[in-house]
């Protein structure tokens, strides 16, 4: 149940696009066409979910202070959470790398469309954030970071879907022209962040 | 990475030709022009209107709109920004020719990555409660796409003293546009400016009340929206076609 309701949390309530602003680059850059954005979506759903678990790990056994402690006695006053900036953001960056070569080696279609999406996951900011929100929120154990990093991932994909769309659609219509392309595309994402917010306060 | 790598052909120089080019672009850079030439000026001034990585370039939005709330803390932001990009500019700047362009991602990732846990500290030791109000933004300044775009299209090519202006200028660009948001965003939503309150009592005895919601995220992103709208009916060039 406490899974269930940190899965829709991080999905609807704390949702990276909307309420946080993360990943908003490639988000307003991928989001002219539906199928790219689904694209897009799906590798950083991959890449958080595991990225958030490993950070979480790397974060409780060797950054916190004390973490190191199954060294043995006289590591347990070790506090290493300086570097944690640094850490992740190689964690990041490697585990892009490896999803890259697995999905090339074993599912050569998926790697193809994905394209030139999977390499600039890694400069992300959802990525990072959700390892960084991960650090600030305390979770007891690494299910719950799994779980945090899926359902981030999927509210990224809903944001970014929903807007490509809504952009499809809007090409027809009669928007002011210096209003066209990234003007309107951010009043849209504004409109769509209220809509998000009336899920505020839901408590399963 | 494989079509950015397509596009970029390695140099294959020999040792001596590398040092005598770094040496040429060191010293072309000092000597041929002014410290302020009318090309290093542009440098400046590009990024605040014409080029600006906000509105024109869509970078680094990301920690734009999360920390617009007050105006302190989008200053603090701005400079913290500043710091990192002249400094990972110059750096990489330096570097350029030695970084093997199959892992120079990884490269200034490191970089820039460095440069922030130095912010973060300086930021945590003297300015506590800004760095608390920042929260993880501070950290998201390595993925803050500004960074990466500038370090990949301009520092990469160019010599240390531009590499150097444009960071500064890019900075400077992204700053004003977070303080101009911050600025309508902190009156209307809270009647302060700095914290200090504006509006006077008068107006607020005849009736006029905060309007809470330029407090909540949406409105960033529509401030936004229409500082694009002000910028793009100045200036008819940057209209996009679709």
């Amino acid at each position: 149940m406490e899974l269930i309701n940190l899965f829709t949390k991080s999905i609807f309530i704390e949702n990276m696009v909307f309420a946080y602003f993360l990943g908003m680059c490639s988000y307003l850059a991928v989001s002219k066409t539906v199928k790219t954005a689904v694209g897009l979506g799906a590798a950083v759903i991959f890449v958080l979910f595991i990225t958030v678990p490993v950070n979480y790990l790397i974060d409780n056994y060797l950054l916190q202070p004390g973490a190191l402690a199954w060294l043995g006695e006289e590591f347990v006053t070790v506090d290493l959470s300086f570097l944690s900036f640094i850490m992740f953001i190689a964690v990041i960056a490697s585990m892009v790398q490896l999803v890259e070569m697995v999905v090339e080696k074993f599912a050569p279609a998926l790697y193809s469309s994905l394209g030139i999406f999977l390499p600039l996951i890694a400069v992300n900011c959802a990525i990072l954030g959700g390892s960084l929100f991960m650090q600030q929120k305390d979770f007891i154990g690494i299910h719950e970071a799994g779980v945090y990093g899926l359902g981030s991932g999927i509210g990224f994909f809903l944001a970014i879907v929903a807007i490509a769309a809504i952009r499809e659609k809007i090409a027809y219509s009669n928007v002011p022209a210096p209003l066209k392309g990234l003007g309107i595309t951010f009043i849209i994402t504004g409109l769509m962040a209220i809509g998000f917010m009336s899920f505020m306060g839901i408590d399963l | 990475m494989k079509e950015a790598n397509e596009t970029k052909p390695e140099k294959k120089y020999s040792e001596e030709e590398k040092k005598k080019e770094m040496i040429l672009f060191l010293s072309s850079s000092e000597e041929k022009e002014g410290l302020l030439s009318k090309a290093n000026r542009k440098l400046l001034s590009d990024p605040l209107n014409d080029n600006n990585p906000i509105t024109v370039q869509v970078l680094g939005i990301c920690s734009a709109l999360a920390i617009t709330v007050q105006l302190k803390p989008a200053i603090v932001m701005s400079l913290a920004v500043m710091f990192v990009m002249a400094l990972s500019n110059v750096i990489i700047s330096i570097l350029r020719n030695s970084i093997p362009s199959r892992i120079r991602i990884i490269v200034q990732l490191v970089i820039v990555a460095s440069m922030v846990i130095l912010v973060d500290q300086i930021l945590k030791a003297y300015l506590y409660d800004v760095s608390k109000q920042l929260s993880i933004f501070i950290g998201l300044i390595i993925t803050n796409c500004i960074i990466m775009g500038r370090l990949e299209a301009f520092a990469l090519g160019n010599g240390v003293y531009k590499s150097f202006l444009d960071g500064i200028g890019n900075a400077a660009g992204y700053g004003l546009i977070l303080i101009v948001v911050a600025f309508f965003r902190e009156l209307f939503g809270s009647g302060k400016l700095f914290g200090i309150p504006v509006i006077p009592e008068s107006f607020y005895e005849a009736g006029y009340v905060n309007n809470g919601f330029f407090l909540l995220s949406p409105m960033a992103l529509i401030v936004v929206g229409i500082v694009i709208w002000v910028q793009r009916s100045r200036n008819r060039q940057l209209i996009e076609e679709n």
